[in-house]
């Protein structure tokens, strides 16, 4: 697809969410995001350090308020879920770790291969076997994920996936191996994949970045990379930890500050100012890479504010939630019939 | 040549979890070296354009020079040179130098199976980022080499890079795909081995074809590898070489930095500091200004000064459980460690990747390993 299409899809509307300890200001009720279809399988890619766990703990957070049942599939085997996500009701949000290995031999077992997989996991060849297919890995929990989609247990299934371009050879994965085997078992399987990867009902990714320079760079090029390689759908851009300045803050005239103060004062004053030249410094600096980023890369952006924390914990996931849960709860009702009907589960799960 | 670079450091490694600033630590190092008159080059096996931005030169320049360093401009005493690894590039590099003859090397290079995994397979990037520290370790035009490492778990490959070819081709199963064809390389009689029919059931028969004669172009070749995987972890556990853990103040990643410090101990490798990067700078506290608060700028600039307190508060709590465990970890083992040194980097207004920034940061990390091992 080209830079004109995906501009079709996008409106560029910014929708930004505010943290609580600072008073909320008219920047930060702009419009809210334009709903679009919601498919079932939302993949988080992203580099790593630009917060992705973090971000898909708000999504699965949001999911919840808006009454979707919710799977959360870690890739990497993540232990920081029960701090971002504590206490959640099983029937409504469940996180799994997929781990390749386990899941080759699943569906070789499926296959009536059993034999072969036990001897796959007793010799250790594996490995020998990811060798000498590339990407039989990636296509193995692709493969599960799109079992996940059809079981229809799950209104939303979001996939923290690895970080760094390893999101892009994993969503390549199956295009490769279908190249390269011509058939047996991996051919159908790595061709099934492709079929759920190109059909935008089905899932789509959406990009998680900071608001900086090289995280920006990256993302650009890794929404063309997928656009050309895989022909997946990209849903919104995710810009994580933006510095959100109270508007009066970014227009105040420092010097009348500093003249309200009285004279005896006014030293004092000095570290005061300072924090908050930094500040706006900070906050302009980054929203000249949000526009960069909306200029070059026409999808819509979903802003997620600095919290004031270098922990983030389930207080502040909830406070980041809200837009995201109505976001995903208008997407949903705009999922078409034909999908409600695949999904058994879906209408109980949204009685809130 | 002046200078108060420690004269025994010739190798910095720069460690740690992806996205928190390894790359832009590693160029400003080497172009700090190089401003106090050292022949400074700094690698990155980080396939993307991070080191091209962050040195400001073209990624043309810097990719087209294959597996050679580019010099950066630079006006300083010393010289600065960058290079970004082109695994698959070194590993025809490698294969041409370990074949025994030109038609060996010919025959691997031309493997379509060889062709596909080299510079995808798992732990080439390591292998080959090993090989290249090693080439310009051993190169006189060089007083330092600063590695940008892949991130922690994929450095730890790196770090078990020179030992990972040799394992590779002991694997029992590679072994049966080198000894499948006998002399001739008959795949026919190699298919009809259980383990390799076995594997071939999975993947396919071309494929495994292919990688059975790509393991048998590779008889002999073990030795070589051998050699050089020790001569690659006598550089790594050198006095002279020095490993730097980055991280940022966020928490997930401090805990991602503790756990790797622990990793290099635990495989002898003596982590000489600690660099956190992006710390909310601090500012003098002001308090009983509330009596003017009514005035509606000093009330945005004060609730300003809250905000950054509330998250320098959090950084410092997260940096305090770093520095507890070093302090703990010194107390024990008094005797036979340096310590670690923690290297704040404060979070700058404008880009790091100006020549300010670089020198600010390079300032810091550079002057303050030196301060520890002198």
């Amino acid at each position: 697809m080209s830079k004109e299409s995906m501009g079709e899809m996008a409106d560029n509307v910014q929708a930004t969410v505010s943290e609580r300890s600072v008073a909320p200001s008219e920047s930060s009720s702009t419009a809210a995001l334009a709903a679009e279809a919601l498919p079932t399988v939302v993949i988080l890619a992203g580099k790593g350090g630009v917060g992705k766990t973090t971000v898909t703990a708000v999504m699965a957070r949001g999911a919840l308020d808006a009454g979707l049942k919710v799977l959360v599939v870690d890739v990497e085997g993540s232990s920081v879920w029960p701090r971002l996500l504590p206490d959640v009701d099983e029937s409504a949000l469940r996180i799994v770790h997929l781990q390749a290995q386990d899941l080759l031999e699943e569906y070789l077992e499926s296959r009536r291969m059993g034999r072969i997989a036990r001897r796959l996991r007793n010799s250790g060849v594996l490995e020998v076997v990811g060798t000498a297919a590339p990407g039989i890995e990636d296509v193995v929990i692709l493969g599960k994920l799109k079992q996940l989609e059809r079981s229809g247990q799950w209104d939303l299934i979001l996939v923290d996936a690895p970080a760094a371009g390893h999101a892009i050879t994993m969503l390549t994965s199956a295009g490769g191996i279908a190249a390269a085997v011509s058939a047996g078992p991996l051919r159908t399987q790595a061709d099934e994949v492709l079929e759920f990867l190109a059909d935008p009902l089905r899932c789509m990714v959406m990009l998680v970045t900071l608001a900086e320079a090289t995280p920006v760079n990256e993302v650009i090029e890794t929404a063309f990379a997928l656009e050309d390689r895989v022909g997946i759908r990209l849903g919104p851009v995710l810009v994580n930890r933006v510095d959100h300045v109270e508007q009066g803050l970014l227009e105040a005239d420092l010097s009348a500050v500093l003249r309200a103060v009285p004279v005896d004062r006014r030293k004092e004053m000095d570290g005061l100012l300072a924090a908050a030249e930094f500040r706006r410094g900070r906050a302009l600096q980054q929203q000249r890479h949000i526009n960069r980023l909306a200029s070059e890369l026409p999808l819509a952006q979903f802003l997620f504010a600095q919290a004031p924390t270098a922990e983030m914990r389930a207080g502040e996931i909830a406070d980041l939630a809200g837009p995201m849960s109505e976001w995903l709860a208008a997407s949903f009702l705009l999922r078409g019939p034909h999908l409600d009907s695949d999904s058994g589960g879906a209408s109980d799960g949204r009685q809130k | 040549m002046t200078t108060s670079q420690q004269p025994s450091t010739r190798v910095i490694l720069c460690t740690g979890a992806g996205g928190v600033g390894k790359t832009t630590t590693a160029a400003a190092i080497a172009r700090r070296a190089a401003r106090l008159g050292m022949r400074a080059v700094v690698v990155t096996i980080d396939p993307a354009r991070r080191l091209a931005d962050v040195l400001g030169i073209s990624l043309f320049d810097i990719r087209s020079h294959g597996t050679a360093p580019v010099q950066v401009p630079l006006e300083a005493p010393g010289e600065l040179w960058a290079m970004m690894l082109d695994a698959a590039a070194m590993f025809d590099d490698v294969v041409r130098e370990q074949a025994a003859d030109l038609q060996q090397a010919e025959r691997i290079l031309s493997n379509s199976f060889y062709r596909s995994i080299a510079g995808s397979l798992g732990g080439t990037q390591e292998y080959m980022a090993s090989e290249v520290l090693h080439r310009l370790h051993g190169d006189p035009r060089w007083d330092l080499v600063v590695v940008d490492t892949p991130p922690s778990r994929a450095s730890l490959r790196f770090l078990e890079a020179p030992d990972v070819l040799s394992r590779f081709l002991e694997h029992r199963a590679f072994r049966a795909m080198m000894l499948a064809g006998g002399s001739g390389g008959r795949l026919l009689s190699a298919a009809s081995q259980p383990l390799l029919k076995l594997i071939g059931s999975v993947v396919g028969g071309a494929a495994l074809a292919d990688a059975v004669a790509f393991f048998q172009s590779f008889g002999g070749m073990e030795a070589g590898f051998r050699v050089r995987s020790q001569q690659v972890r006598e550089i790594l556990t050198a006095e002279s070489t020095a490993f730097v853990v980055v991280t940022t103040a966020q928490s997930d990643s401090v805990s991602e930095a503790m756990w790797f410090k622990d990793q290099l101990i635990e495989r002898g490798h003596a982590p000489r500091a600690i660099v956190v990067n992006r710390v909310h700078p601090q500012w003098g506290a002001v308090t009983g200004l509330n009596v003017v608060e009514a005035d509606v700028g000093l009330g945005l600039v004060l609730r300003n000064q809250r905000w950054l307190e509330q998250i320098s508060a959090s950084e410092a709590t997260q940096i305090s459980r770093l520095v507890n465990e070093l302090d703990a970890n010194e107390m024990r083992d008094a005797h036979d460690s340096e310590p670690i040194t923690v290297i704040r980097v404060p979070l700058m207004v404008g880009e790091v990747e100006s020549a300010e920034g670089l020198d600010a940061i390079g300032a810091l990390v550079l002057d303050g390993l030196n301060a520890t091992g002198a």
